[in-house]
């Protein structure tokens, strides 16, 4: 019985309302759908756009993937062409780039997050990592040639290039890390001091693991980033054609991207499905990185507080 | 006498004198002076901000971390000055426990939990033994012991708050400080806490800040009552609760504010 009261009372207000509150309201409601509908259709464009690259890419060069492509170096002849020089390039310069770019960003890190005082000079210091991470990366490349090229006189060499791409991704390690150290609740360093730890107990003992997980994903996102850059390593100069793997760290290199570079703008047709082909791999190899990060995130979530 | 009053002394564990607390310019504790015996509990009481926790994070100089706190006064912790010049406060927190308001285990197993803080302050000991020690006392053994090697997560917010508990019992403390322990918590939970405190004060001293007046009347010894930075009166805790010598103490057990 009062239900129904309530319910008429309730469907009467309307009524004695203006009809300008309800036109109001349903021009709320209109804008609402709309806004809907267009984010439907942005995400769709989004996907739609990927899907057609992604598609065209496939149909291009996956037939050109075969276990010759693989094992063979690059050639004048395309049937002949392979990407074993770039692949032995990339992973070369993913580790040696991690090698430099990952301690020291983590521990930068570190350092801003716990140990540096809130003085000016810092606050400083962190003002211009974050400008350096939007930095074009073609400036990282310049950097690199008049740095480790000329002045250390690395020349073209795999260190040289990975120094450059060290570089590249530092800022955004520290960003990320500093980030995840964040994010570590106030609590778990306070249960940590509170049993009698040292500062650097708590840091390497609890706030690291902690952060873990966070730090890992910035990490593996930067080191994708590396991997696909192609400009700074043009600017100093790394090779295109390379026949031969790399053994040590002074050695000449290429990578994936300028392989694929290289190849695009070649004339001949064939170059292009080699490209394309090329570029399947690159993808395979972000996509799995990004899994990893993605894995380690999911793992690690329960954990949070 | 004379023995008699050095052995009262010997029971004072933690003796407080004059001790003020700003932060920054605002004083959150003015001259509160305390003495608390060995194997008691004490709880502190008050409406909220009137300095409990800010109070009880002195005695173990959890205050060193909130950067605009400043502490004038003296904690004697068995005779010792701890905001002596000599006092290492690390090495001070290691021996006065503390439990938080909100449940805060470790990101790691139930077992890591425990022995994290003896391993940190070098204990080479039997880590397994002393794990189900610590971990009986809390009363958590039984409930836990089959998977001592999962994540401290996995627990409830009840058996977490047992499992911080078993974690700072394990560093073999004097002196346990907890902050509001079951704010957190379900009543059975907090009817598990409380059996857990009256079973450990025979071996620890523990202070407690609640803002449940009939927890502190079934768990406490003692009872001190905070107003606005001051502590305005203590006793046994029957007295305070059944015969207050002040208005203010009366009005807030009573429940007329606060
Ligand atoms: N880090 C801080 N900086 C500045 N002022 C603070 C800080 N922590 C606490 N205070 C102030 O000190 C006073 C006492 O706070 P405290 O946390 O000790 O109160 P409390 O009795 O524990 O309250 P509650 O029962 O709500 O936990 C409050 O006025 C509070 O605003
Ligand atoms: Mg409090």
């Amino acid at each position: 019985m009062s239900g129904t009261l309530a319910k008429e009372s309730m469907a009467a207000k309307p009524v004695i309302q203006s009809t300008k509150a309800s036109r109001r309201v349903s021009r709320r409601k209109l804008f609402d759908r709309c806004f809907y509908r267009l984010c439907q259709f942005t995400v769709l464009l989004a996907l739609m756009s990927l899907v057609t690259l992604i598609g065209h890419i496939l149909y291009e060069g996956i037939s050109w993937l075969k276990i010759d492509f693989f094992l063979n170096f690059t050639s004048r002849f395309a049937e002949q062409a392979g990407i074993k020089a770039a692949i032995f390039g990339s992973v070369w310069v993913l580790f040696l780039t991690s090698a430099f770019a990952v301690p020291l960003g983590v521990s930068a890190a570190i350092f801003l997050e716990e140990y540096a005082p809130k003085k000016k000079w810092v606050e400083w210091v962190q003002i211009n990592i974050g400008n350096l991470a939007g930095m074009p990366s073609i400036v990282y490349g310049l950097v690199g040639l008049a740095v480790f090229v000329r002045y250390f006189n690395f020349e073209r060499s795999l260190l040289a290039g990975s120094l450059t791409l060290g570089l590249l991704i530092l800022p955004i390690i520290i960003i990320s890390s500093q980030e995840a150290i964040k994010a570590v609740p106030l609590s778990l360093r306070e249960a940590a001091y509170a049993l009698g730890a040292r500062k650097w107990q708590v840091v390497f003992g609890q706030v690291l693991p902690a952060s873990l997980p966070g730090i890992l994903t910035g990490v593996i996102l930067s080191i994708s980033r590396a991997i696909g850059e192609t400009a700074p390593l043009i600017v100093i100069g790394a090779l295109s054609f390379v026949a031969f793997t790399p053994v040590s760290i002074w050695d000449e290199f290429t990578v994936l991207p300028i392989q694929i570079y290289n190849w695009a703008s070649k004339p001949q047709e064939e170059f292009h499905h080699l490209a394309a082909a090329a570029i399947i791999v690159l993808l395979v190899l972000l996509f799995f990185m990004n899994f990893i990060a993605i894995y380690l995130r999911q793992k690690y979530q329960r954990y949070k507080l | 006498m004379s023995a008699s009053v050095n052995k009262s002394e010997e029971q004072v564990i933690l003796e407080v004198r004059d001790l003020d607390v700003f932060y920054g310019q605002k004083q959150a504790i003015h001259s509160v002076s305390m003495q608390i015996k060995k194997g008691t509990v004490a709880a502190l009481i008050g409406p909220s901000g009137c300095g409990k926790s800010t109070f009880l994070r002195s005695l173990n100089r959890m205050n060193d971390f909130v950067g605009t706190a400043k502490v004038t006064g003296d904690v004697l912790y068995k005779g010792q000055n701890l905001y002596g010049k000599k006092v290492d406060p690390v090495e001070l927190r290691s021996q006065i426990g503390m439990v938080f308001q909100k449940p805060n285990p470790f990101p790691k197993s139930i077992y890591k939990n425990i022995t994290w803080g003896p391993k940190v302050n070098g204990f080479d000991g039997d880590t397994d033994l002393l794990v189900e020690k610590s971990l009986k006392r809390a009363s958590l053994w039984d409930e836990v012991k089959d998977r001592l090697h999962d994540s401290a997560f996995d627990l409830s917010g009840g058996q977490q708050q047992r499992l911080c508990i078993a974690r700072a019992i394990a560093m073999n403390p004097d002196v346990i400080l907890m902050d509001e322990p079951c704010s957190a918590l379900d009543p059975r939970s907090t009817q598990g806490i409380e059996d857990l405190i009256s079973e450990l004060k025979r071996r620890y001293t523990i202070i407690i800040v609640t803002h449940n007046m009939q927890q502190a009347g079934r768990i406490s010894d003692e009872t001190y009552f905070f107003h606005e930075g001051h502590l305005v009166e203590f006793g046994e805790t029957k007295q305070i609760f059944t015969n207050p010598s002040k208005k203010k103490t009366e009005d807030y057990i009573t429940g007329r504010f606060g």
